[in-house]
């Protein structure tokens, strides 16, 4: 049923030998086929980018009016790679290690290994495309530290990593445009996938300025399309993710794997009222300086400095002296969850905790910086003015970020921060070879769901992103293309396109027909609501019960009482919205539906029912070490297939980070 | 810091599609929070006009973040409104205080036509980038990172121009609706590179023949692009690409 395909041999030669044995396509043929591009985040810019200059006959869309604005621009922190430049002790083998840990061992052994072995190509590719990495005095790379792990791996370009990595995908894919092997389509949104003799040869998509439905053939389709951490409304993500395009997939045929496993980030700015859009990030290499507390008196309503230092909770530290404010995100988020429920949390709405700088500030730089410069004995007033200048450096621009978006100074006061959905580990099914359950239909980036197991570790997104774009996708393709140089382009008027655009079309006009009452954004707020109270940061089984019946229902009213003004074709983002809305609603109940059946707690899944007594995550390998993939059988109607987990060189344990 | 509440009156410009004439449009908004962002004010505001039956009005955004460069208002004469090195998704009401009357228009320029309402149409800066604004490495072919150090300050000053969001508020700033600080940004960000010496020359002469293409009007230098540019691109990088023009416009003979 489920092959993923994972090539023969010992983990680590896997993929040498499977690029050695794989199919090839000659130059000549590669012109003759045409591949759809969906989405140009990192994933799909680099993937088109590469496809384009290997030969082949591309086409890219995306949702924004150019690809250099896709979501994986927001990422801040970095990009791991295992290059050893400290020489440190990293290795492919610690990278692979690390990641399938910080997974809680929920993740497939092979593609996370080769992950971790073609990590090195990235970094010097980027740096020939012109990436303005972080660099010493002598020129060389600089690294950073990250998540929790022991060595120092993580490239960066300041606070903007995923700027300038897109930036320079989004060069090399403008490049193969302006070489004509690549045709760019932005403001297109995919609305189908188009399935003939079970092999995905094309798309549907909506020219978003004119509203018009198009139809685009492809020997293959790649989806790129993100994550859909927006189905909880608040997120870290763009306004625009959506699951649209993988949710297309999967009613087509291609499995949806373990949609439960979502990451919810422990440092963001904090909800200030139901006005709020969405949640910014405050980047978790701020936990290396900044120390997290709350009152120890419950409502405590003293300012944050007004708060004497023996009166203040330290929980993090308290509950795990090992790791301290470094323990991973999901436990990080989890405690303070804990604190505000029991009602010790702070501002306005009491949903907060505090991030404090001032310790570092004063004692680990302050008093550096004035023994360097000498001065004996400084005063309180001199440490500050030293030590600022130092965290200024460090953090400057998120500093800044965070006092536009709140009016303080987090020099002055301490940051508040609370934990906010931010990634998503689940997403389509695909073997090896980054294919789906349909054939010749591919996913690639944070859409699929193969590397990260039930916890991403940070800095990982974009290494796996460029990865299946650069260097797996150009390789595994030619596998499956290689059997397809017979087959010439299919007219679009074949009557499976001609039925795919019919059924959008249907689709979107009884959407514009229900002329109910609510907004399309009540709606998704709803949704919202349900998803962050019992499928968020802990889920049990009653809560989750009752989240598939509010869904449900909400379905139901979203079909009779939606409004969308405006027409069909025009320009309408009320209508784009809506029709994502509709499809995030379809997806929020298959995540509970998932959620309900790993009664076990692993990495960002959270089942009240399975802790230790100290209220630490358990997990069951007995039951549940295997990847929940699911088959779309028609409403509300999912069959569970299970591709079981074979660990050949890591060791499942019990995480501790006590 | 002191929350508040007030009521403004929004003068916004609606324009149903690229043919047809825009007009301004006047809203009343009440019990906006000091807390909101701007962009949060215009949530507001459409949910409102739904619920009245009324078009909303359409307008660019995504990240909400300042840094996809998506967002893009004209505010009260200023693009990305008040607040220094400020796109618009960051400024925040508390800018503003009650009884205020706000207007709101798209960019305005020639190669930036509007699309409907605040939206315009930013493909120029896309083809201008094809053009020669990047460096013409294949997948596969790099050495190792470290194989090509590059001086730290080079670096540095590579990252300040790369951090361009390519949101054309320096465009919407212009008299001229010159690209210039935009197109400096590129050229530098590139020719400070090692990498990307090669082709220093030929990007500088393409993206500028095609930046005069597009119909984007010459930089007299009055510098209002830099001061309202979000990321605080220097015109410096003007001054650079001048002197980059000169040299590769003198020595190539075509
Ligand atoms: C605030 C923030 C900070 C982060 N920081 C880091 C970090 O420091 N390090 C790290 O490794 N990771 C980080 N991440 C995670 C990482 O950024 C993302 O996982 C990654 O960038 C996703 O890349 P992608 O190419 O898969 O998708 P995206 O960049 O989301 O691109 C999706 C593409 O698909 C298109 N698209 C979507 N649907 C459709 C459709 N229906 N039709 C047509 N086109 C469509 C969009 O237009 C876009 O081009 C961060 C994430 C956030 C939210
Ligand atoms: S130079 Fe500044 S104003 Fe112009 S596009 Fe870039 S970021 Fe925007
Ligand atoms: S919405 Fe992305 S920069 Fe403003």
């Amino acid at each position: 049923m489920l092959d993923s395909k994972i090539p023969e041999g010992p983990l680590e030669n896997k993929w040498s030998n499977y690029k050695g044995h794989v199919k090839l396509v000659n130059p000549a043929n590669k012109r003759k086929l045409e591949i759809i591009v969906v989405g140009t985040g990192l994933a799909g810019a680099s993937a088109a980018a590469s496809l384009g200059e290997l030969g082949y006959r591309v086409k890219a869309f995306c949702f924004q009016d150019s690809p250099r604005r896709a979501h994986s621009i927001a990422a801040q922190g970095g990009i791991n790679a295992a290059k050893n430049y400290q020489n440190d002790g990293d290795s492919v083998f610690r990278l692979f290690y690390d990641t399938i840990k910080g997974g809680d061992y929920r993740s497939r052994e092979s593609n996370t290994h080769r992950l971790a072995e073609v990590s090195v190509n990235i970094i010097d590719q980027c740096v020939a495309q012109g990436v303005p990495f972080a660099r010493e005095y002598s020129g060389l790379l600089n690294n950073r530290s990250f998540g929790g792990v022991q060595v120092k791996r993580t490239f960066y370009a300041a606070g903007q990593t995923g700027q300038q990595l897109l930036i320079g995908a989004y060069q090399a894919l403008e490049r193969q445009v302006a070489l004509g092997n690549v045709t760019m389509y932005t403001r297109h949104e995919m609305l189908d996938v188009v399935i003939i003799d079970g092999k995905a040869r094309g798309i549907i998509c909506r020219n978003l300025v004119t509203g018009e439905l198009e139809r685009h053939f492809g020997h293959s389709v790649l989806l790129c399309t993100g994550g859909y951490g927006n189905v909880f409304y608040l997120s870290t993500n763009a306004m625009g993710c959506n699951v649209t395009a993988a949710w297309k997939a999967h009613k087509k045929g291609a499995f949806f794997a373990n949609p439960c496993f979502t990451q919810i980030h422990p440092t963001c700015i904090p909800v200030t009222g139901d006005h709020q859009s969405k949640l910014t990030l405050m980047s978790e290499s701020l936990r290396n300086d900044g120390r997290i507390w709350v009152p120890k008196k419950q409502n405590d309503t003293r300012k944050a400095n007004d708060i004497p230092e023996e009166e203040r909770d330290y929980y993090l530290e308290r509950r795990y002296p090992a790791y301290g404010n470094l323990v991973p995100r999901d436990v990080a988020s989890r405690a303070a969850k804990e604190r505000c429920d029991a009602g010790y949390g702070v501002g306005t709405t009491k949903q907060a905790v505090y991030l404090d700088f001032r310790y570092n500030l004063i004692n680990k730089y302050g008093r550096a910086e004035a023994s360097k410069h000498g001065i004996e004995n400084p005063d309180m007033e001199t440490l500050v003015r030293l030590g600022k200048e130092v965290v200024k450096e460090e953090y400057g621009n998120l500093f800044d970020m965070y006092e536009k978006i709140t009016g303080e100074n987090p020099y002055e006061v301490p940051m508040r921060i609370y934990p906010a959905v931010h990634y998503t580990m689940g997403g389509l099914w695909v073997d090896y070879e980054l294919m789906t359950s349909v054939k010749g239909l591919y996913a690639l980036g944070e859409c699929n769901f193969s590397d990260h197991g039930a916890n991403r570790l940070g800095a990982s997104a974009l290494m796996q992103g460029l990865a299946d774009g650069y260097f797996v996708i150009p390789y595994t393709i030619g596998n499956y293309l290689a059997d397809e140089i017979s087959v010439k382009p299919i007219p679009t008027t074949h009557e499976a396109f001609e039925a795919a655009e019919n059924a959008v079309r249907e689709r979107i006009s009884s959407l514009m027909n229900i002329k109910g009452n609510q907004s399309v954004e009540s709606f998704h707020k709803r949704l919202g609501k349900i998803m962050w109270n019992k499928c968020g940061m802990s889920r049990n089984a009653k809560n989750l019960n009752e989240a598939i019946q509010e869904i449900r229902s909400l379905k139901k009213e979203f079909w009779n009482e939606v409004r969308i003004p405006g027409d069909i074709n025009e320009m309408n983002p009320e209508l784009d919205k809506a029709s994502r809305v509709a499809d995030f609603i379809e997806l929020g109940e298959l995540i509970c539906i998932d959620a309900l059946e790993r009664a076990e707690s692993c990495g960002g899944h959270f089942r009240e029912e399975s802790q230790t007594e100290e209220g630490e995550a358990l997990r069951h390998d007995d039951q549940f070490l295997h990847v929940a993939a699911w088959e779309y059988n028609g409403e509300h109607n999912w069959k569970l297939n299970k591709e079981e987990l074979e660990f050949e060189l890591a060791k499942p344990t019990q995480r501790n980070y006590k | 810091m002191d929350h508040y509440t007030m009521n403004l009156t929004l003068k916004v410009w609606k324009q149903k599609n690229k043919s047809e004439r825009g007009h301004f449009e006047t809203y009343q908004v009440t019990d906006i929070s000091s807390e909101m962002s701007f962009l949060e004010m215009f949530d507001v505001l459409n949910e409102k006009l739904i619920e009245e039956n009324r078009e909303p009005i359409a307008f660019d955004h995504d990240c909400r973040e300042g840094i996809c460069g998506m967002c893009s208002m004209y505010i009260n004469g200023r693009p990305h409104g008040p607040w220094h090195g400020t796109t618009t998704c960051q400024l925040h009401m508390r800018a503003f205080k009650d009884g205020d009357t706000v207007v709101v228009e798209p960019w305005r320029a020639n190669a930036f036509p509007v699309i409907k309402d605040l939206i315009v149409d930013r493909h120029a800066f896309d083809r201008i980038i094809q053009a020669g604004g990047y460096i013409s490495v294949n997948t596969g072919n790099a050495v190792d990172g470290n194989a090509i150090p590059v001086e730290k300050e080079k670096a540095d000053q590579s990252f300040a121009a790369a951090a361009c969001i390519g949101c054309g508020a320096c465009v919407a700033a212009c008299k001229n609706s010159s690209a210039m600080l935009f197109v400096s940004a590129k050229v530098a960000h590139l020719a400070l590179l090692p990498q990307g010496a090669p082709e220093k020359k030929s990007r500088v002469l393409n993206m500028v023949e095609q930046m005069d293409k597009e119909g984007f009007g010459s930089c007299t230098m009055t510098e209002a692009c830099e001061a309202v540019c979000p990321k605080e691109i220097s015109v410096d990088y003007i001054a650079r690409l001048n002197k980059e023009y000169l040299s590769a416009a003198s020595l190539i003979d075509k």
